[in-house]
């Protein structure tokens, strides 16, 4: 199969206008995959999927990732020359900046015809609370349906030209979305016999300690 | 026989009524006749929610048997069971129908919680979506432990309500729910809320356990 580079230089080449990057994946799996612009989304999904040499006639996965907005501080070693003339001082220089939060939505393809796989796609929301739109690919991929809306349930992305958007797992009248790193989940903690981690800092919330003038409770519920 | 103090069990001593028996005369009482009959004649309701419903499907089969018991006719409607049998996790969404099903059973019922999931929601308690505990709805009336518990557990925990309902009381202060007047038996069903389901339990069966943090932790 071409490389995601590859693929990426064909698409531009089809594709003139269009947005295409790739995202470099560091781990030992090297997943890279291919960021789309909305406006060739669609197009270049039925391009992906009609092509002769790579036939990804599947999509067998499609989730959804939470960027909250997070700031990152880079740290970077600055050489200053010595006014004095002596050698140049090695500074090191902190920014700050400050990435904007994000939903993603990624499809795995693969070609049943063609054996190979996976193609990886990506697209991006222009932010978490009213950007949320990216186009659908159920209208390319049928098996995206009930996937896309997994996503629209869980994180709350909206797919343009989805047939049949509605919450999958959890109610109508739902509000929330649960998989959101934000997501604050309804409050009905009841009992942990040993409880430690995330648990243990339920417990604590939930079950405050005895006033000090008690011996301090090193934490841990008891019934 | 009906002529007895309706809260006096057994008119007769079990020594007199063996004797009776083995003249050939059966003699027993309206209670003794009832229990006997509801106790040996459960029927579930044909009802699974997951990999628990596997254990109670098996426990039905041929190798556990469990028409050995009278509890073979598994019902496909709510109306005609006695019994529910609530194997697996019982999720918010799938909650309303679980209690909805609950009410729609007549009485006499009679609710096992089956596996960690329906007794306190188990290995998925700390999930936004899991109800933690059947109880918190419904009157549960034998828990069965395990994940899943092995059909022997099942059965053990029919035996254990076939001796409950030998126990009742078919009169007077002490009879079962369905028997009195001043009993409410339906449990409300929770509306679907914007971020829980509402209520999140039925205060008549369920409250919250008052715990208290140790001082050592």
């Amino acid at each position: 199969m071409e490389t995601v580079e590859q693929i990426r230089d064909r698409l531009l080449a089809r594709f003139p206008g269009a947005e295409i990057s790739v995202i470099t994946n560091p781990g030992v799996a090297a997943q890279h995959s291919l960021l789309l612009d909305h406006a060739h989304a669609r197009a270049i999904a039925e391009f992906l999927r009609d092509d002769t040499t790579l036939k990804l006639d599947q999509c067998s996965n499609v989730t959804g990732i939470d960027w909250p907005e997070k700031k990152i501080t880079e740290t970077s070693k600055v050489s200053v020359p010595d006014p004095a003339g002596g050698p140049a001082k090695v500074v090191e220089q902190k920014t700050e900046r400050v990435q904007p939060g994000m939903l993603e939505v990624v499809y795995h393809l693969y070609s049943i015809a063609l054996r190979h796989g996976p193609v990886i796609l990506r697209l991006r929301t222009g932010n978490r609370t009213d950007q949320v739109t990216v186009p659908s690919l159920t209208p390319v991929w049928r098996a995206c349906e009930f996937q896309e809306r997994e996503v629209f349930d869980l994180y709350g992305v909206k797919f343009d030209g989805h047939p049949d958007l509605r919450r999958i797992l959890m109610w109508d009248e739902f509000k929330d979305f649960p998989m959101r790193k934000d997501y604050v989940e309804p409050d009905d903690y009841e009992w942990e016999p040993t409880p430690h981690g995330v648990v243990l800092e339920k417990a604590k919330a939930h079950y405050p300690a005895p006033p000090p003038a008690a011996a301090p409770a090193t934490g841990g519920a008891k019934p | 026989m009906s002529d007895a103090a309706p809260t006096t069990p057994a008119p007769i001593s079990d020594a007199e009524r063996a004797e009776l028996r083995r003249h050939g005369i059966l003699l027993t009482s309206l209670q003794e006749l009832y229990t006997w009959g509801c106790s040996n004649s459960v029927w579930p309701l044909n009802f699974g929610l997951a990999c628990c419903a596997i254990e109670m499907i098996a426990a039905s089969m041929a190798k556990f048997d469990i028409a050995r018991f009278g509890s073979e006719v598994f019902r496909p409607s709510p109306r005609q069971a006695d019994l529910l049998i609530v194997s697996g996790t019982v999720t918010k969404k799938m909650a309303p129908q679980v209690i909805r099903l609950w009410n729609q059973m007549p009485e006499p019922k009679y609710c096992i919680a089956m596996g960690a999931c329906a007794i306190s929601g188990g290995p998925f308690k700390q999930g936004y979506n899991v109800l933690k505990g059947v109880d918190r709805f419904i009157p549960v009336d034998i828990y069965i432990p395990g994940c899943p518990p092995r059909p022997e557990a099942l059965l053990h925990g029919l035996l254990e309500i076939q001796k409950k309902i030998k126990g009742f009381q078919i009169a007077g202060p002490d009879a079962p729910r369905h028997l009195r007047s001043d009993l409410e038996c339906n449990c409300p069903v929770p509306e679907f809320g914007a971020h829980d389901i509402e209520p999140t339990a039925n205060p008549k069966v369920w409250t919250a356990p008052v715990i208290v943090r140790s001082e050592k932790g």
